[in-house]
């Protein structure tokens, strides 16, 4: 198939292309990207007024198979990641079991296979099982294929081990995330320490419990000279420590998720369990820092730290609920709004923190429409408003707090290896 | 109580979840309809028939005998039919979540739920979920409006107003529910709120509820109208923050020699939610002395409860 998408304003930052240009793609690759294209398609979809970018990338998505297939399955995580406008998706490996060793990894290639809708790419577990007593084998689990590892959702807390970890990540060329929770500290707590908690009188989570780990993993980073990439960073401490980090030199890369710029802890005051997360929602003060984080590029990369929950697991008491919500669908809009259109940084710096560097700290040949490379294209309309109403959600999980939320900037269409995947 | 009258707004609430979400004109309804029912509890006859054929369910998830045994018999002296369930609440799948309890209660054609529950916030989820009434008998650290109620009650009875005084509330306010909904009562009310706990048990940004912390006593008592002094629950790990019971009573326990240095000694009101621990939060000779009105407030939480209970049925109804 060949689609010529015509009109539209390109915007491919790793090319340095933002103009009004036409696009055709050929057998799954970007064949010709010019202004006034004429060639023979065998679909012209006109993108006039719209944005064609790069399709986007997430490296932080929980897919929850295999194990809790009622969550989500690679199949409807695909499809909330395409409604998105994702075309790639990196999956955490706290899977039930985990994602710890070759021969499940190759399981889950397998479902992958049969059923993504978006490419999927596989973090493998740092330690055996996550329970942060004895490294995995990387280099194993790196000739399956997987692109990271993590102990996502835990933290590993022994610093010999993390060290090791490190050093091992580096030589097999793995790029090791860190979910940065120092346990002894955040102990039972279920939303951030401070006049919230107090309030509600719920256990609080204090920011050190991130930040003194973010510490330590920099400082461990730079003692190996490996690098290190901070998941989910939440707090206006995290962001300096990142900064004076980067500044220093050390190797070191960090995300956020659209709900850390865009909530506070005050959205908690109804214990509804759509607030509850980890780490969790913050104050002002953290979203002017992260925002700040993301415009003087400290925090690189925009992620969502997808986690889809059941009903039945949400509708409990909010210190029985499980952390975490689904964000695929919802990210580009609440960047849109929380970023563009508040003027913290613009479309093309978007799809650098959504598309670009993500696929660079990856390591993968993603992120751009240069011609011949894979043809993975997001078109998507900034201006777009519509209500993002439960019945509309792909994922299988339908745990938001931005349900029915007005939401500005929405996806037109999306192309995975040159397919049209989805068109509103 | 003369503006009373005059003050009186409709109430329209279905729920009393807390008194944070509450209204001095509402809180003031509340104490209003609690002494007219205050009269009934010294009658011959005990017995109204304001909710006659209205049935009131306590869902308790946490053994309570006091606050059971007033809402029972509140609930009773206004002619209601009373259930009292007793259960456990649990995090693991097995067993029936909260919002199923409550909507199987519900279908048994009941009027009210009081709950008590461990989980702060329970009774806010468990009030979406129900078209009943939800009346919150306390939960976890969170609220414990009835008791709140039934203390600005005895001080209103007991000092004639609530605006203006000096109130100091001592002893664990990080993890107490009692400390939460006096706070919220108390400052709507116009009174002014001290807490006084040791430091650690002084939770973070308390002072946004404007209220003043301090962690010494002496100060806590010298300008205070009364005081309420908390339970203190050696037993939960959270209260390990303090070493020893001793060690609690020698800085914190309240004693004639303690009362007798605050500048109002002589007509301090002295309260406890119960049950207390004598020799640890509180001497014998203060529990049982002229400034206590303890046993007051135990009597007193039986009307404020028909006040409640009356109202959120007249709530639902609206």
């Amino acid at each position: 198939m060949k689609y010529l998408i015509k009109n539209g304003r390109v915007i491919d930052p790793a090319n340095s292309v933002d103009d009004t240009l036409d696009i055709l793609t050929s057998d799954g690759k970007i064949a010709k990207i010019a202004a006034k294209l004429e060639a023979k398609a065998d679909k012209i979809i006109d993108a006039k007024d719209k944005i064609i970018a790069p399709g986007l990338v997430d490296m932080h998505v929980h897919l929850r198979e295999p194990g809790r297939e009622d969550k989500e399955t690679v199949k409807t995580g695909t499809a909330a990641a395409i409604e998105g406008g994702f075309t790639t998706i990196v999956c955490m490996p706290n899977t039930e079991p985990p994602l710890d060793n070759p021969k499940i990894i190759r399981t889950l290639k397998e479902i992958i296979k049969k059923d993504a809708l978006a490419e999927v790419l596989i973090t493998g577990a740092i330690t055996e099982n996550r329970f942060g007593e004895k490294l995995t084998n990387f280099k194993a689990m790196k000739k399956e294929g997987i692109i990271a590892v993590s102990d996502d959702g835990s933290s590993v807390d022994k610093e010999k081990l993390m060290l090791e970890a490190l050093k091992a990540a580096k030589k097999a060329h793995l790029v090791l995330i860190d979910h940065c929770e120092d346990r002894q500290i955040s102990g039972r707590g279920v939303i951030n320490q401070g006049f919230m908690s107090t309030k509600m009188g719920l256990r609080g989570m204090p920011r050190e419990s991130e930040y003194e780990r973010v510490k330590r993993d920099i400082e461990l980073a730079a003692k190996t000279s490996s690098r290190v990439h901070i998941a989910h960073v939440s707090c206006k401490e995290t962001v300096e420590i990142i900064r004076k980090a980067k500044k220093k030199g050390v190797s070191v890369t960090a995300e956020t998720a659209p709900h850390y710029f865009t909530l506070t802890e005050s959205c908690c005051v109804t214990y509804d369990t759509n607030t509850k997360m980890n780490p969790p929602l913050r104050t002002e003060e953290d979203i002017a820092a992260i925002k700040e984080g993301l415009r003087d590029g400290t925090i690189d990369v925009i992620a969502t730290d997808h986690a889809p929950h059941t009903d039945s697991e949400k509708d409990v008491e909010f210190d029985f609920a499980p952390f975490g919500i689904i964000g695929l669908e919802t990210a580009l809009s609440l960047a849109i709004m929380e970023l563009v259109d508040k003027k913290i940084i613009s479309l093309n710096e978007l799809i650098m923190k959504m598309s670009v560097n993500p696929s660079r700290i990856l390591g993968i040949d993603r992120g751009t429409l240069k011609e011949g490379s894979v043809a993975n294209v997001v078109v998507f309309d900034p201006g777009e408003k519509y209500v993002y109403k439960r019945e509309a959600i792909e994922s299988k999980s339908k745990n938001s707090p931005f349900i029915d939320w007005e939401l500005k900037g929405r996806v037109q269409a999306v192309f995975v290896n040159g397919h049209e995947i989805h068109r509103h | 109580m003369k503006n009373d009258t005059e003050k009186r707004v409709a109430w329209t609430k279905k729920d009393l979840l807390g008194l944070e979400y509450l209204s001095k004109e509402e809180i003031e309804i509340i104490l209003y309809t609690a002494a007219s029912f205050k009269e009934v509890t010294t009658r011959q006859i005990k017995k109204v028939p304001a909710l006659r054929g209205k049935t009131v369910v306590n869902l308790f998830y946490e053994p309570s005998t006091r606050t059971r045994t007033s809402f029972e018999l509140a609930a009773k002296r206004l002619s209601a039919d009373v259930i009292n369930i007793a259960t456990e609440a649990s995090s693991v799948t097995k067993g029936e979540t909260l919002i199923d309890t409550g909507k199987n209660i519900e279908a048994l054609k009941i009027d009210i739920i009081v709950v008590r529950h461990n989980c702060s916030g329970a009774p806010n989820i468990l009030a979406r979920a129900v078209h009943s009434s939800v009346v919150n008998a306390g939960d976890g650290w969170h609220e414990h409006p009835t008791q709140a109620l039934l203390d600005m009650f005895t001080l209103k009875s007991r000092l004639g107003r609530i605006e203006g005084l000096n109130v100091s509330i001592i002893g664990d306010i990080a993890h107490s529910r009692v400390a939460r909904s006096n706070i919220w009562g108390l400052t709507k009310m116009g009174a002014k709120v001290t807490v006084c706990a040791p430091p650690l048990l002084i939770p973070e940004g308390i002072e946004k509820m404007s209220v003043r912390a301090t962690n010494d006593l002496d100060e806590a008592l010298k300008d205070a109208d009364a005081i309420n002094v908390l339970r203190m629950q050696f037993e939960r790990d959270e209260a390990m923050a303090f070493p020893s019971k001793i060690e609690y009573f020698k800085k914190y326990g309240i004693t004639k020699e303690r009362l007798d240095k605050a500048r109002k000694s002589k007509e301090i009101v002295v309260m406890h939610p119960g049950p207390i621990n004598r020799g640890i939060e509180m001497s014998s000779e203060v529990a049982d002395g002229p400034h206590s009105v303890i046993l007051e407030q135990v009597t007193n939480g039986i009307a404020v409860r028909m006040a409640v209970l009356y109202l959120v049925a007249q709530g639902r109804r609206a």
